[in-house]
């Protein structure tokens, strides 16, 4: 789950991570409020996307009257699509040295790495792309750690300035124990500064890894206070595994797999998918009658396509939960259902003994697919 | 033969008493895998419909002869338990358990590799069958049938839909196995490549990757340079958008990395057919075989 900056910024506080002091504007009164800031403050928009800059959501603020002129131009603005609800307000840094650090899982070594890079400030991947000399790669092994002789070694090959090697080593370290212990999926500092007032890491992007919300007692707090469409809203309260597409042909599926193959079927017939919608392995009744519920809150759908290949899901209780979510209602879209696997046979039988015009048995999937994007039109 | 797993692999259980290893226990036995004894903490003396458990696999291996851990723990302790039956000598670990952080994956996977000769297949994946020999997982035996195609997959139900499709023409399968999900998998499609072009009763394989890394660019290049049989791959999230985690925590496109395109690409070069929908694999595989 990507964070927002501020949120990344309370994760270094939380890890010592030394940043610059700021002040966190959910609406405009936050700034009649005294705040301890030393002018000029940046004012930047928070928002889940890149590009913010250039769009017009970061300015320099040199009093108040300034601040209150960009904090009201930034809060509410559009940024490729998404609504500025804060904005952070920071104390501006006088910057030395622009560098770059990250921390990630390469997927293909099965190893943390760090890239450490004397190029900060700008976009890293044209770095890597044009001259890649000027990236360090160092490849971790996560059952021993980063050793401080690895980090110096970094900093000497990345070539930042030598004059602060022992307060960029300490940072560097503070920003692998929270990738670390904090258990993200990714720690970006860009830029990490030499600054006036020391080694800064000035921006943050942090990604977290959901599964180990359980350990984690603020995971929580962060992760109502990003925005999530209100289809995918109810589905993580319904336990289902839901994200909302662009097209308009419903899905439901069991299994990752099974689901994304599902949306490139249906793409291949014309059409497009309105979500994707996993119910996961065992789903039962009510699981099903949820999700068709989800679907419900979409506008967007216009035709539902349920393909289910049953091993521990069982196809009699996804029909029995079609049966039980649809007797008797309206139902605002045709509904097109594959059921191959486990009980498939008697999953089918009662779906026929319950019929329903709105309800189309499909043979395989390919056809569901077919019968799915044509109910659409 | 079969790769992995065969009619004398011995299988210690560890989550026995646990609603699904439980389920899935009992039902491989009724299959015919040979379920030697099952693992809980404090539970150690007592027995699953006959099936002794054990306080430690160290004490199930000792007693019992097992060779392969098939594991059911929940997440938060999935690191230890995965760690302690490598530690014991399993030879092959199956770990079904979803969920498990992507530290603890990073973690055992090295701790494994570094210290042991354990092979570790998952976590977060359906687990391995040699159809009319022993079942390891949570698969749908009834699906398969016993013959020359190697099945090796990241997605659990698309597995069940290759096999399937490959039933349902007549066409049987030595192993079917799903490495699962995860960013971190134990064994990787080059893994169980390996295994397959050395054994002798495999005669295709059927790959099925998914957006995500670089897993199957890295199989791709391997397929090339060592792989003899025909391959058939089919790759699920042509239409998924960029930066989103498509179900498995490991599906997701990142830039212009991970794409299903890429991943197509680089199979077609290394002569590997891929068809562009699952139900299209069993043809494809009668028409290489």
């Amino acid at each position: 789950m990507d964070l927002f900056e501020y949120q990344g910024k309370s994760l270094y506080a939380k890890y010592d991570i030394a940043h610059p002091n700021s002040f966190l504007v959910n609406k405009i009164e936050d700034l009649e409020q005294s705040f301890d800031l030393n002018y000029p403050v940046v004012v930047k928009a928070q928002v889940l996307v890149g590009g913010r800059g250039k769009a017009g959501g970061i300015k320099l603020a040199n009093n108040i009257e300034e601040l209150n002129m960009y904090a009201n131009k930034i809060l509410g603005m559009d940024i490729k699509g998404h609504t500025v609800e804060r904005i952070l307000v920071e104390e501006a840094s006088e910057i030395k040295e622009e560098y770059y650090l990250s921390f990630t899982l390469d997927r293909s070594a099965k190893k943390y790495l760090m890239m450490l890079s004397a190029k900060g400030g700008m976009d890293i991947e044209a770095v890597a792309d044009e001259n890649p000399d000027d990236l360090t790669m160092i490849h971790i092994d996560p059952s021993k750690g980063l050793d401080e002789d690895v980090v110096i070694e970094a900093i000497l090959n990345s070539n930042l300035n030598q004059d602060y090697q022992p307060e960029l080593a300490e940072i560097i370290t503070r920003l692998f124990k929270l990738f670390v212990d904090g258990d993200c999926d990714l720690v970006e500092v860009n830029p990490l500064a030499v600054t006036g007032s020391g080694v800064m890491a000035l921006d943050s992007k942090v990604s977290l890894d959901m599964n180990a919300k359980y350990r984690h007692e603020d995971f929580d707090q962060i992760e109502k206070e990003i925005p999530i469409p209100p289809s995918e809203k109810l589905a993580k309260e319904k336990g289902l595994n839901f994200i909302k597409l662009d097209g308009s042909v419903g899905i439901i599926g069991n299994g990752a797999g099974l689901v994304m193959s599902t949306l490139d079927v249906v793409a291949e017939f014309g059409g497009s998918a309105a979500n994707f919608l996993d119910i996961g392995g065992g789903a039962k009744a009510e699981t099903v009658s949820a999700a068709l519920e989800v679907l419900e809150t979409d506008d967007s759908v216009s035709s539902v396509f349920i393909n289910i290949f049953g091993g521990i899901t069982r196809c009699d209780l996804v029909a029995q939960g079609i049966v039980e979510a649809t007797k008797g209602k309206d139902l605002k879209w045709q509904i097109v259902i594959r059921l191959d696997g486990t009980n498939a046979t008697e999953g089918l039988k009662i779906l026929r003994d319950n019929p329903n015009e709105k309800i189309i048995i499909a043979e395989t999937m390919n056809q569901a697919a077919e019968l799915a994007v044509k109910g659409n039109n | 033969m079969a790769i992995l797993i065969d009619e004398d692999s011995r299988v210690v259980v560890q989550g026995i008493t646990g609603r699904e290893g439980r389920f899935h226990a009992l039902r491989n036995r009724d299959y015919g895998t040979k379920i030697v004894a099952g693992t809980r903490p404090g539970k150690g003396g007592e027995e699953v419909e006959s099936i002794p458990i054990f306080n430690t696999v160290k004490e199930a291996i000792d007693e019992t002869g097992a060779n392969v851990a098939l594991t059911f723990v929940p997440p938060a302790f999935a690191r230890e338990a995965v760690l302690e039956a490598a530690y014991a000598d399993c030879q092959l670990i199956v770990c079904i358990t979803e969920g498990i952080p992507a530290k603890d994956e990073a973690e055992m996977y090295n701790l494994i590799k570094n210290n042991t000769k354990s092979k570790l297949l998952g976590p977060n994946c359906p687990g391995l069958i040699s159809p009319g020999k022993s079942n390891v997982g949570i698969m749908p035996h009834e699906i398969t049938l016993p013959g020359g195609v190697g099945v090796i997959s990241r997605s659990g139900t698309l597995t069940y839909q290759a096999v399937h499709e490959l039933t349902q023409l007549d066409i049987g399968q030595s192993t079917c196995i799903g490495i699962g999900g995860d960013p971190v998998p134990g064994m990787s499609f080059i893994d169980v490549l390996k295994d397959f072009q050395e054994d002798d009763e495999t005669n295709a394989i059927v790959m099925i990757g998914e957006i995500g890394g670089t897993a199957e660019e890295e199989a791709a290049e391997y397929i090339k340079d060592n792989i003899t049989k025909p391959v058939v791959s089919y790759i699920a999230g042509v239409t998924a958008p960029p930066g989103k985690k498509m179900g498995h925590a490991g599906a997701i496109v990142s830039g212009n990395k991970g794409t299903a395109k890429a991943k197509m690409e680089a199979l077609e070069e290394a002569n590997v057919l891929v068809v562009s929908n699952p139900t299209k694999i069993g043809k494809a595989v009668k028409e290489v075989m």
